[in-house]
C-alpha cells in the first residue's frame, strides 16, 4: 500500500496529487486575503454620513469665528474653572465617604452597618437636583448652625451656592462610590485578608496596604465612569445659582443671542475636560494593574 | 522541663452544627516538628487556623508561647482581647497557606519586607537586606523583583515561606503547603522545609506527604472526624500504627501510590 492509499484508507482528505499532509506548512504558503463585503459597505455608509454631517454644519447658520472667540472668553473660562474644581472637590468628598461607607458595610457592628446601608439608600434613592435644593434651602429648617450660645452662625452665610453644590454632589457621589468600592473589596480573595493577618497586620492596615490597592484595580474603571458622569452633572448646580461653564455660556447668550455658538463652546470645554481625565485614568489603571498580567506590569 | 510552645487542651470548634474539632489535646515543644495527617475534613487545617486565630475556638483552651489565645483570664472572668492584642499574639506564628496567598501587587522582595517594615516598623534598608538573605536561603536570590504572577507555584510557595520567616516567628504553621503544586514542583518546597526543620525551627505541618512526615517529622498526629486518633514518634506511627482507623488510612494512602 502506498502512502497516498494509506491516507485514503484512513479517511483523510487528499485532493490534488501534489498536495499532501506532509508538505503543507501554513507559514510557507501564500495566504489569499478574504474579502469582507459587509465591512466595505459599512465604511461607505459611515463616510457618506460623516460627509453629510460636516456639510450641514458648514452650511448651517453657525457663526464659527464667534465660537473661536468665546472659547477663551473670561466669563466662560471662569465657568470652566468652577466646573473643574467643583467636580474634583465633589469627587474627593465622594471617594472619602464612599470608601468609609464600603468599609462600614463590612463592619461586625450592626448599627454601623445599618447606617452605611441607610446612607446609600437615601442618597441613591432621591434625585440629585432635589438634594441640591434641600441643601440650598437648609436655612428654612435651621436658621442658625452651630451650638446655641457657644458658637453659631446664620445658615444663609454658610450655605453659599458653592457649599450647597459641594454638599449635594459630594454626598450623592459618596453613595454611588460606596457600591463601587464594595464590589472592589468583594473581588479581593479571602486568602489575602488571611495572609495579611498572618503577618500580624491589624484590620485597618490590612485594608490600606493589601486589600484596597488590589480592589483599586477593579474600582478605577467604574470610578472614572462615575467621575465623567459627575462632571456633566455639575451643570445642575446652576439651579442653586452656581456659575458652572454651561450657566456661564447661557449668561453670555442671553445678552448676545449666539445660542448655538455658546452651546458649542460649552460642549468643547466638557469634551476637553473629560478627555484629559480619561488620559489620567489610563495612567492610574496602569499603576494599580501592577503585578497583574495583561494590564501593564511594573 | 521546658514549656510547650503550643498547648491545646480539649479544644472544640463548631461550624454551625458541625463539630470540626472535638476535645483536641496536644502539646508541641520548642524545636519539634509535628506533622498532622488524616483524611480531608478531619479538622487538621481547622486546628492549624485556630492556633493563629484565623478561626475562634468554642471550647477548651489554646495556649501559644505561654499566652492564652484570644483572652485574658482574671479569676473566673474572661476578657476577650482587642484586635491589636490578637495581632500581636499572631506574630509568634508564621503561616504558610495551601494557595500561597502572596500579595499579587507586590514583588517578591516587597512581599517579604511588608511585615517587617509596616508591622514591626523596622528600617526598610535593613529589612531589604534581610529579605535578600531569606530569598537566597529559599534559592530565589535572582527573583527579588519578580511579581507572583511571574513565578511558578513552587517559587511562589518558597517566597511565601520567606515572607513568614521575615517576621521571625517562633513557630511555623504549614497548611498543606504542597497540595496546590504540580508534582514536579513539590520537591523544591519540601527541600526548603527540610532545611528549616534542621535549623531548629518549631513546625506544625498539615500534609499529605507521608514520606516527608516520616523523614522530617519528630512526631505524627493522626486526626479523623475532628479528633486526635493517635499520636506517636514519626517512624513508629508509620511503621506500626496502633489504632485501627490509622492502619486503615495508611493502608489506603500507601497502596494507592
Amino acid at each position: 500500500m502506498t502512502q497516498a492509499e494509506g491516507r485514503a484508507a484512513a479517511g483523510l482528505c487528499v485532493s490534488d496529487g501534489d498536495v499532501g499532509i506532509d508538505d503543507t506548512d501554513i507559514a510557507r504558503l501564500r495566504h489569499v486575503r478574504p474579502r469582507h463585503y459587509g465591512r466595505i459597505l459599512a465604511v461607505l455608509l459611515i463616510v457618506l454620513f460623516a460627509g453629510f454631517l460636516i456639510k450641514s454644519f458648514a452650511e448651517g447658520q453657525i457663526d464659527w469665528p464667534e465660537v473661536g472667540n468665546y472659547l477663551t472668553w473670561p466669563t466662560i473660562l471662569m465657568g470652566v474653572v468652577n466646573t473643574v474644581w467643583l467636580s474634583i472637590a465633589s469627587m474627593a468628598i465622594g471617594i472619602a465617604l464612599g470608601v468609609a461607607c464600603a468599609i462600614a458595610r463590612n463592619s461586625p457592628n450592626p448599627v454601623v452597618r445599618s447606617a452605611a446601608i441607610f446612607y446609600a439608600w437615601f442618597f441613591r434613592g432621591t434625585p440629585v437636583i432635589l438634594q441640591l435644593l434641600i441643601w440650598f434651602n437648609l436655612a428654612l429648617v435651621f436658621p442658625r448652625l452651630g451650638i446655641a450660645g457657644v458658637w453659631d452662625v446664620r445658615t444663609v452665610t454658610v450655605i453659599t451656592p458653592a457649599v450647597a453644590a459641594l454638599l449635594g454632589f459630594g454626598l450623592n457621589e459618596g453613595a454611588y462610590v460606596s457600591e463601587i468600592v464594595r464590589a472592589g473589596l468583594l473581588s479581593v480573595d479571602r486568602g489575602q485578608y488571611e495572609a495579611a493577618r498572618s503577618i500580624g497586620m491589624r484590620e485597618m492596615k490590612a485594608l490600606r496596604r493589601i486589600i484596597l490597592p488590589q480592589a483599586m484595580r477593579v474600582v478605577v474603571p467604574p470610578l472614572g465612569n462615575e467621575f465623567i458622569g459627575l462632571i456633566k452633572m455639575t451643570s445642575l448646580a446652576s439651579i442653586v445659582g452656581f456659575n458652572d461653564v454651561l450657566r456661564s455660556a447661557q449668561d453670555v447668550y442671553y445678552t448676545n443671542t449666539k445660542v448655538i455658538e455658546l452651546l458649542i463652546v460649552a460642549a468643547i470645554w466638557y469634551l476637553i475636560v473629560v478627555s484629559v481625565l480619561s488620559f489620567g485614568q489610563g495612567f492610574i489603571e496602569r499603576r494599580f494593574g501592577r503585578g497583574f498580567s495583561g494590564s501593564g506590569r511594573r | 522541663m521546658t514549656a510547650p510552645i503550643v498547648a491545646a487542651r480539649k479544644v472544640g470548634k463548631l461550624f454551625g452544627e458541625m463539630a470540626a474539632l472535638v476535645d483536641v489535646t496536644l502539646d508541641v515543644m520548642p524545636k519539634e516538628v509535628v506533622c498532622i495527617i488524616g483524611p480531608s475534613g478531619s479538622g487538621k487545617t481547622t486546628f492549624l487556623r485556630c492556633i493563629n486565630q484565623l478561626e475562634r475556638i468554642n471550647s477548651g483552651a489554646l495556649w501559644v508561647n505561654g499566652e492564652l489565645n484570644g483572652f485574658r483570664r482574671q479569676g473566673d472572668l474572661l476578657h476577650p482581647l482587642g484586635e491589636a492584642e490578637i495581632a500581636r499574639q499572631r506574630r509568634v506564628t508564621g503561616m504558610v497557606f495551601q494557595r500561597f496567598n502572596l500579595f499579587p501587587h507586590m514583588t517578591a522582595l516587597e512581599n517579604i519586607i511588608e511585615g517587617p517594615v509596616h508591622v514591626l516598623r523596622r528600617p526598610p534598608d535593613e529589612a531589604r537586606e534581610e529579605a535578600r538573605a531569606l530569598l537566597a536561603r529559599v534559592g530565589l536570590a535572582d527573583k527579588q523583583s519578580s511579581f507572583p504572577a511571574e513565578l511558578s507555584g513552587g517559587q511562589q510557595q518558597r517566597v511565601a515561606i520567606a515572607r513568614s520567616l521575615a517576621m521571625r516567628p517562633k513557630l511555623m504553621l504549614f497548611d498543606e503547603p504542597t497540595s496546590a503544586l504540580d508534582p514536579e514542583l513539590v520537591g523544591e518546597v519540601l527541600a526548603v522545609m527540610r532545611d528549616l526543620a534542621s535549623s531548629g525551627m518549631t513546625m506544625i505541618v498539615v500534609t499529605h506527604e507521608l514520606e516527608f512526615a516520616r523523614d522530617v517529622g519528630d512526631r505524627i498526629v493522626f486526626m479523623d472526624k475532628g479528633r486526635v486518633v493517635e499520636t506517636g514518634p514519626a517512624a513508629q506511627l508509620m511503621a506500626s500504627p496502633r489504632a485501627a482507623r490509622t492502619q486503615e488510612f495508611l493502608r489506603r494512602v500507601l497502596t494507592r501510590g
